[in-house]
């Protein structure tokens, strides 16, 4: 419980720091909001009056201050090229970007730890050969160049899919998540390969232990001492690496969402990069922090059950 | 023993065959790769353009081996940026410790939980997209991976006694960190800097790809993807031809890396 709540706090003045350094990053940049909202042939007035009302004369720490308290409560500022609450903009595209990432999160657990287990259980086999040239290729290839592949096979080839024909999830669940599939397994395929390669040399490293001859001395049967015995332990740095390929995978999803059209998380805070649209992508960046510094703070937990001798210390 | 030559003999081929590409690319390219040609628009593979050419009737080889060009060039100048910083933050902050490598390391702890092309877009959205900003960006972006790893090894080493002998012949503690103690952590650090090569021709790609990477008329193997992504039915040369040079890139440079790391 102690151990509860001082990473509580932890995780607490990380985000802080981390909403205040995206915060100043984007206050002291050149160029002045008012007159970009304007445009260059404002009058001085003109310009003066809109920084008071934008609250852009008060010193910095009152601005965050405010700025911060505004974001607890759910309010996030005016976009400056759409004149919109940034809240609105961004929350009908968050569960795109979340179920795109959590479908590719899922992919790569359900390919990798099988695969991972049979590989290390036949280690030096056939199949494990293949496996390993597959993984390597697989490593090289950058996520929407497989996106451009992944359409031309199953798309316009197999016809298993139509490429932009995006479904929202407010018209069509199913069409919805249907359309998501072939974009997920884009993020998914390279972490998915890293996974493999992990888990594999993991398990090996650990059928070499003592315990593990122990168990077999036994008469446990290598089913039993592969699941009951190595597996725990051999998942602790793959939890470590699981943790941070799903923080990737947040922002390979961005990189995708373009490949495939998805009209997500990533398609606004590019557009808006393009904008100079800063309440937004301000706004955006800090809600991806805020998801990976949430997702840290799972795996640190997860470590935690899964090895006692953390627990202890 | 015989994967691991197998390994560092692919990748050494692979590598071989990029730099000649981007070598060749520098003195001479078939065509002018921002010369278009409206009569070979989207042509496919033919004798006088062996990879095609692109919705402006550009040759695609000449294109390929400009654009390779940028992707190594702003890669090597990342990774360089990244190992630089990398190195000098983490020998004082392993070597010195206290107050300083607390704080640092804090930060650096927070930026590492980061995905790098994000924190790359970040540093985009402040500089503007463009060459050289991209290199600053993911140079900055690659910083605390570097640093983590050279400060776990100048903990490792500071209290050996070849250190101390060192101290009490009187070297000074730069020369110490520079002089004694960092040739000891290549074995660590040159895997690493082969890593963050290939995360750097990917992120570099990655951007060029969104369009917030190398601006037109420098020819980028991420930017020819999202410009060829459009035809990738009636012309999939188009495509593939860049993607398989940076897969070709990227495969050869691990594979290369894999071959040094298991001797």
């Amino acid at each position: 419980m102690k151990y509860f709540i001082k990473k509580l706090i932890s995780m607490a003045a990380t985000l802080l720091v981390v909403s205040f350094l995206v915060f100043l990053a984007f206050a002291v940049i050149p160029g002045d909001p008012a007159t970009a909202k304007l445009g260059t042939e404002a009058t001085p007035a003109r310009v003066e009056a809109l920084r008071e009302e934008m609250g852009l004369n008060r010193p910095i720490p009152v601005r965050f201050a405010a700025w911060l308290g505004g974001l607890l409560q759910g309010d996030m500022g005016t976009s400056y090229s759409y004149s919109m609450p940034v809240t609105d903009m961004v929350a009908e595209k968050i569960p795109v970007t979340l179920t795109l990432t959590l479908m590719a999160f899922a992919m790569m657990v359900l390919l990798s730890i099988p695969l991972g287990l049979y590989t290390a259980k036949h280690e030096g086999g056939t199949a494990d050969h293949v496996v390993s040239v597959i993984n390597q290729i697989i490593m090289a290839v950058p996520p929407f160049f497989s996106g451009i592949l992944i359409t031309l096979l199953f798309g316009l080839i197999l016809h298993l899919f139509t490429p932009g024909g995006y479904v929202s999830y407010t018209k069509s669940i199913t069409g919805f998540l249907g359309y998501l599939f072939f974009p997920a397994l884009a993020i998914a395929l390279p972490k998915a390969a890293m996974a493999v390669k992990l888990l594999r040399s993991s398990i090996v490293q650990e059928m070499r232990q003592d315990y593990a001859r122990t168990a077999y001395s036994r008469g446990n049967s290598t089913r039993n001492v592969m699941y009951r015995h190595l597996l725990k332990n051999a998942m602790i740095p793959v939890v470590t690496f699981l943790g941070m390929a799903l923080a990737d995978m947040i922002a390979g999803s961005i990189i995708i969402e373009q490949v495939f059209n998805i009209p997500g998380l990533g398609r606004i805070l590019l557009t808006s990069i393009s904008n100079r649209d800063y309440p937004v992508v301000e706004a955006i960046i800090v809600l991806l922090a805020f998801l990976i510094i949430f997702i840290n703070f799972l795996v640190d937990f997860i470590y935690k059950k899964i090895d006692p001798r953390i627990r202890v210390q | 023993m015989k994967r691991k030559n197998l390994n560092f003999i692919l990748g050494s081929i692979l590598t071989g065959i990029v730099l000649l590409v981007v070598l060749a690319g520098i003195f001479y390219t078939p065509y002018d790769p921002t010369a278009m040609d409206n009569a070979n628009k989207l042509s496919g593979v033919s004798l006088a353009h062996p990879f095609g050419c692109d919705n402006f009737g550009r040759d695609i080889l000449s294109r390929v081996m400009k654009g390779s060009g940028t992707t190594l060039f702003v890669a090597l100048s990342t990774v360089a940026i990244g190992t630089f910083f990398g190195v000098l933050l983490g020998a004082f902050t392993g070597y010195f410790g206290g107050l300083l490598d607390e704080v640092l390391m804090r930060i650096i702890d927070v930026v590492f939980a980061f995905p790098s092309i994000l924190l790359a877009l970040v540093f985009i959205s402040l500089l503007g997209p463009g060459k050289g900003n991209v290199i600053i960006s993911l140079g900055i972006a690659f910083i605390p991976s570097f640093a983590r790893i050279v400060r776990s090894e100048f903990i490792r080493c500071k209290n050996m006694d070849y250190v101390k002998l060192a101290r009490l012949a009187g070297a000074g503690h730069l020369r110490i960190m520079f002089v004694h103690i960092l040739p000891n952590t290549i074995s660590v650090l040159v895997p690493a800097v082969m890593i963050g090569f290939n995360n750097a021709v990917l992120a570099e790609a990655g951007m060029s790809y969104l369009g917030i990477g190398v601006q037109p008329p420098d020819a980028s193997l991420g930017r020819m993807l999202s410009e060829a992504q459009t035809y990738i039915f009636s012309a999939p040369g188009f495509a593939l031809f860049p993607g398989i040079f940076i897969v070709v890139m990227v495969l050869g440079f691990s594979l290369l890396a894999e071959g040094l790391k298991r001797d």
